[in-house]
């Protein structure tokens, strides 16, 4: 008889169903996973190190490139390290902001997961889906910070401004007649707060329409149920947090359970799943988006009525604004030692969770009293998932392993961190 | 949350004299544990009916030695302002406690953490593997072997992670450069990609500097003018 020996197959660095720089070594039996060993790091800049080596404020801007797809999430984490060791807490006002940003990122992130877990499993249609919904939170994003993404908009004692009073419009191009910008900027009249208030209502539609595409549908179904199950234990001690751990049928939801900012003042559910397989994970991650804009909706009702300040009133961890730079002497020193030396934290460490799209984001903070981080350890709840990829996958099909990849929503800039 | 104080005393009278020490900072409880008594106290951490902290939501080395360090060094001016930066001298690193391992655990059942911390030497920064008792270990004790050269015995698969094939050195160890110690670029002679030396230098635009801010010192500490 000849001798039959496990096939070794390489996988990336470059593969559009990879999500970025995911290089997989897997042993294969024919069709089916023996052993899958991912090699990890192709992005790692050392976003940690490059951290201690700048003052407390410069690094917030890295923090959104961790997850470049929940940037103001990985904000959140880092900003609230700072302000627990500094003993502040932001104003009211700016907390509902930061709350409703998060949400808002939270859909964001799925959107792009659902579309992308589609795309890469064969839907093709759910893509185009999402991203329609996504354009509108991007500018939601713009609005306040000036760019899509990298919003570096949570500062340690606030936010960086108060919401504008007016959305970017549309202007008539050779491509948009008057009449179909005038449809655009329909919703756009108003303030921020109308714009996204409008998309809370219109949100819960586009969602139903996602589901009328997905989950009833056949292939699938195929494709996910019984796929990647992770049983309850497993999931536990694999270090599992978020969407992953929900479904294999963990309650666990650090808004509710061990609740920061305003999210005791939230009405909002926790959807769980029961099976763990990467159908279960579809479903919560469907619902938590339901969830995420009844959170939106009642964040943006609170903030209409209630105006305030949105970041602390302390010129030594805050800029003064330019006018009174212009004109107060203390001010202009102020501004310039923060934009120089920026301000010392006070010595000792903290580690603040948040409940990230993607399960639990960790910053783990040691000050030394200086004006630069002593250490920063960034705890990436995708880095947890990834490991887990070989007992995910043995035994299924090669298909399956993108299935996989697609329902741990790795990204991988915070995983190589 | 449940409140801090249940866990501590619950912490001290189960392990008394098995951990050298323990303190809670912020609201945060922190154990030290020696590394010969690590894995004793995290079994009895994970299964004992108090604790049950059944995740380990991360673990990551520390490297301690140039804690407290500053490149720039005055004394302080006024009583209500900034104070000038602090002296340079004020922390000596300690041989013996170059490297820390620190383990954050969550306990979902009684909804606490607990951060458990073992300090390791510059010589032989060795302790037990903890994969074992939580499965994800493993990656982040690959994570810091790469990042730290801590070693961790028992590990079933100690490799680099991270970091590149072939990478010399432990990056985030305060010794090694911010800006590394090879670059890569494409030789045309060779028609690959070739390693050499790094070109660039480090420039420090904001100096390190400790102030010890009056605001957050009591009054009778205050150093005098």
């Amino acid at each position: 008889m000849p001798e039959i020996r496990n096939m070794t197959m390489n996988f990336g660095p470059q593969h559009p169903a990879a999500h970025g720089v995911l290089r997989l070594i897997l042993e294969m039996d024919g069709e089916v996973i023996q052993r899958v060993d991912p090699h990890i790091g192709l992005l790692h800049r050392g976003t940690e190190k490059l951290a201690e080596s700048k003052p407390f404020n410069q690094s917030i801007g890295y923090m959104d490139r961790l997850d470049y797809v929940s940037m103001m999430c990985n904000e959140h984490a880092y900003v609230m390290a700072i302000e627990k060791l500094l003993g502040i807490t932001a104003p009211l006002r700016a907390q509902y902001i930061r709350v409703m940003y998060a949400e808002i990122t939270r859909i964001l992130n799925h959107l792009m997961w659902l579309g992308a877990h589609g795309l890469d499993i064969g839907a093709m249609t759910i893509f185009l889906y999402c991203f329609r919904e996504r354009e509108d939170l991007m500018d939601c994003y713009e609005a306040v910070s000036g760019t899509r993404m990298h919003a570096t908009y949570f500062r340690p004692g606030g936010v960086y401004r108060d919401l504008p009073e007016t959305m970017a419009t549309y202007k008539p191009s050779k491509w948009h007649s008057e009449d179909e910008v005038k449809r655009l900027n329909s919703n756009r009249e108003g303030s921020l707060l109308d714009f996204i208030e409008s998309f809370t209502e219109r949100f819960p539609g586009c969602i139903d329409e996602y589901e009328t595409l997905l989950t009833d549908n056949r292939i699938w179904k195929q494709r996910t149920v019984g796929i990647g199950v992770v049983s309850k234990d497993r999931a536990l001690q694999l270090g599992f947090t978020g969407p992953m751990l929900r479904g294999s049928g963990v309650e666990w939801d650090l808004r509710k359970k061990q609740p920061y900012e305003v999210y005791h003042e939230m009405d909002f559910d926790i959807p769980v799943g029961t099976h763990g397989d990467c159908y279960d994970r579809y479903l919560v991650r469907v619902e938590e988006m339901r969830q995420s804009n009844r959170i939106i909706k009642q964040c943006v009702d609170w903030l209409k009525k209630n105006p305030g300040p949105v970041i602390l009133d302390d010129h030594k961890l805050n800029p003064p604004t330019r006018e009174e730079m212009k004109d107060d002497m203390e001010s202009l020193i102020h501004h310039f030692k923060l934009f120089t030396e920026g301000y010392c934290v006070p010595e000792g460490e903290v580690y603040v969770p948040v409940e990230h799209p993607k399960g639990e984001f960790g910053i783990y903070l040691i000050s030394d009293g200086a004006n630069k981080p002593y250490r920063v350890k960034i705890r990436a709840p995708g880095f947890a998932h990834l490991a887990s990829m070989h007992e995910m996958v043995k035994g299924h099909m090669l298909a399956d392993v993108v299935a996989v990849i697609g329902t741990q929503d790795i990204v991988f800039g915070e995983i190589d961190r | 949350m449940t409140d801090t104080t249940s866990l501590t005393k619950k912490l001290t009278e189960y392990f008394n004299d098995t951990i050298s020490g323990y303190h809670v900072d912020r609201e945060q409880i922190t154990l030290v544990a020696s590394p010969p008594n690590l894995l004793k106290i995290c079994q009895a951490l994970r299964d004992e009916e108090d604790f049950l902290f059944s995740q380990l939501m991360d673990l990551c080395g520390v490297d301690y030695s140039a804690y407290g360090q500053v490149d720039w060094a005055t004394r302080k001016t006024t009583a209500t302002g900034y104070s000038r930066g602090r002296n340079q001298s004020q922390t000596e690193m300690d041989a013996d406690k170059r490297f820390a391992v620190v383990y954050h655990l969550l306990s979902i059942k009684h909804n606490h953490r607990l951060r458990v911390r073992c300090y390791l030497s510059d010589e032989n920064p060795l302790i037990p593997s903890v994969t074992e008792i939580w499965s994800s270990a493993n990656w982040y004790e690959r994570e810091a072997f790469d990042m730290f050269g801590i070693l961790f015995e028992g590990h079933p698969d100690l490799r680099r992670l991270l970091t590149d094939y072939g990478f010399i050195g432990h990056p985030f160890r305060k010794d090694f450069p911010l800006e590394g110690k090879v670059e890569v670029r494409y030789d045309p002679e060779q028609k690959r990609v070739v390693y050499q030396p790094v070109t660039i230098t480090n420039r420090v635009l904001v100096p390190r500097v400790i102030r010890d801010d009056n605001r957050y010192i009591e009054d009778e500490e205050l150093p005098d003018a």
